[in-house]
C-alpha cells in the first residue's frame, strides 16, 4: 500500500498563502508585454511581408501567450499533472489545423480547376 | 498546502503519482481552480476551432483576402495609420491584464482597499475595450462589411470578423460583468466575514479572486492570437 503513506488533504482547505509572489515578478511581465506587442505592431507599421513577418508574428504571438500563461496564470508553479493535463490537448487543435490546411489547399485548387470563369 | 507538496516527488515520478493516487488528481489546486482550468481548455478549443475555419476559408478563398492593415487603419491627425485602434486595444487589454495580476496577489495579501480598486480597474478597461469594439463594428458595417460580402474583397472576410471578434467581445463583457461581482464582495469584505457562500470556504479565502484572474488572463491570453492571426497575418 504505497499510497497509503502519502497524506491527503480531505478539505481541500485554500492555501494560505495561495499563489504570492513579488510584485516586481508581475511588473516585468507587464512591461515585457508590452514591448512584445509593441514590437508585433510594428511588424505591421513596417510594413514587413512574406516570411520574415509570419515569423516574426508567431516568435512574439508565442512569446506573449507563454508570459501570460505561466507568470500571469501562475503555470509554473502548478504540479505537472494539472499542467500537462491542460497544456498537452491543445496539441490535438494544431494537428486538426494540419489536416484542414491539406484540405484548404484541395479546396482551393477544385475552384480553381472547375470554377475559373476567366 | 505545504505538508502535502513535501511528501510528494516531482517532475515526472510526481506526475505519474498524483494520476496514480486514486484519488484527485490535481494536488494543489482546489476543485474550482482546476475545474476553472478546465473550462478554460475548452474554451480554447472552441476558439481554436473558430480560428481553424478562417484559415480554411482565408486560404481557399480564390478571390484576394481584405488587407487588414488598410481596412482597420484609422484616420488620426491627417495621417493613415495602420491597425491604430487595434493596437490602443492590445494595449488597453494587456494592461487589464497586469491590474488583475496584481489584485490577486493583493488578495492573497488580504489586502481589501487595493484588491477592489484593482479588480475595478481591470473592469473598467474591459469595459474600454469592448466600447472601442463597438466602435470598430460600427465603422466596419458603415464601409459596408457584412457577414456574406464586403468592398474589400473575399467575402468570408466579414463572416470571419464577426464571429471570432463578437465570441471574444462577449467573452470579454462576461468578464467584465463577473469582476463587478467579485469587486463588489471584496469591497464589501464578503471574503473576511466568515460566512460560506459558493465562492468562500472560510473566512480570508480569496482564491475565487484568483479563479477570476485565470478567466480574464484567458480572454487577453485569446486576443493574443487573434491579434496575431487576424489583424497581423
Amino acid at each position: 500500500m504505497t499510497h497509503a503513506t502519502l497524506p491527503e488533504t480531505e478539505t481541500a482547505a485554500p492555501e494560505k498563502q495561495g499563489q504570492a509572489h513579488p510584485i516586481r515578478l508581475y511588473l516585468l511581465c507587464w512591461g515585457l508585454l508590452f514591448v512584445l506587442s509593441a514590437a508585433s505592431y510594428a511588424v505591421d507599421y513596417a510594413q514587413l511581408q512574406g516570411l520574415l513577418r509570419w515569423t516574426l508574428i508567431l516568435i512574439f504571438m508565442g512569446l506573449k501567450a507563454g508570459l501570460i500563461i505561466a507568470v500571469f496564470m501562475h503555470m509554473v508553479w502548478e504540479r505537472l499533472a494539472l499542467s500537462l493535463a491542460i497544456l498537452l490537448p491543445p496539441l490535438a487543435a494544431l494537428v486538426f489545423m494540419g489536416i484542414m490546411l491539406a484540405e484548404s489547399d484541395y479546396t482551393l485548387q477544385s475552384r480553381v480547376d472547375n470554377f475559373a470563369t476567366e | 498546502m505545504t505538508d502535502v507538496l513535501s511528501t510528494r516527488p516531482d517532475g515526472l515520478q510526481g506526475l505519474a503519482t498524483d494520476w496514480a493516487s486514486d484519488q484527485r488528481a490535481f494536488k494543489t489546486a482546489s476543485w474550482g481552480k482546476a475545474m476553472m482550468w478546465i473550462f478554460l481548455l475548452s474554451d480554447t478549443f472552441v476558439f481554436a476551432i473558430f480560428l481553424i475555419s478562417y484559415m480554411s476559408a482565408r486560404s481557399s478563398t480564390v478571390t484576394e483576402w481584405p488587407n487588414a492593415s488598410e481596412v482597420f487603419s484609422l484616420h488620426l491627425g491627417g495621417a493613415d495609420l495602420p491597425l491604430a485602434l487595434i493596437a490602443i486595444m492590445t494595449f488597453v487589454l494587456i494592461s487589464s491584464s497586469g491590474t488583475m495580476a496584481m489584485a490577486v496577489n493583493f488578495a492573497y495579501a488580504r489586502d481589501r482597499k487595493r484588491t477592489a480598486a484593482l479588480i475595478f480597474a481591470t473592469a473598467a478597461m474591459g469595459a474600454l475595450f469592448v466600447g472601442m469594439q463597438a466602435f470598430e463594428w460600427s465603422k466596419l458595417i458603415h464601409e459596408g462589411v457584412r457577414p456574406w460580402g464586403n468592398p474589400f474583397g473575399a467575402e468570408q472576410f466579414g463572416a470571419t470578423f464577426f464571429m471570432i471578434t463578437g465570441f471574444h467581445g462577449t467573452h470579454v463583457s462576461f468578464g467584465v460583468i463577473f469582476l463587478l461581482i467579485i469587486g463588489n464582495k471584496v469591497r464589501k469584505g464578503e471574503f473576511d466575514s466568515g460566512r460560506r457562500s459558493w465562492l468562500c470556504r472560510e473566512k480570508g479565502d480569496y482564491e475565487a479572486v484568483e479563479i477570476m484572474g485565470l478567466y480574464w488572463h484567458f480572454v487577453d491570453l485569446v486576443w493574443v492570437f487573434i491579434f496575431a492571426f487576424f489583424y497581423l497575418w
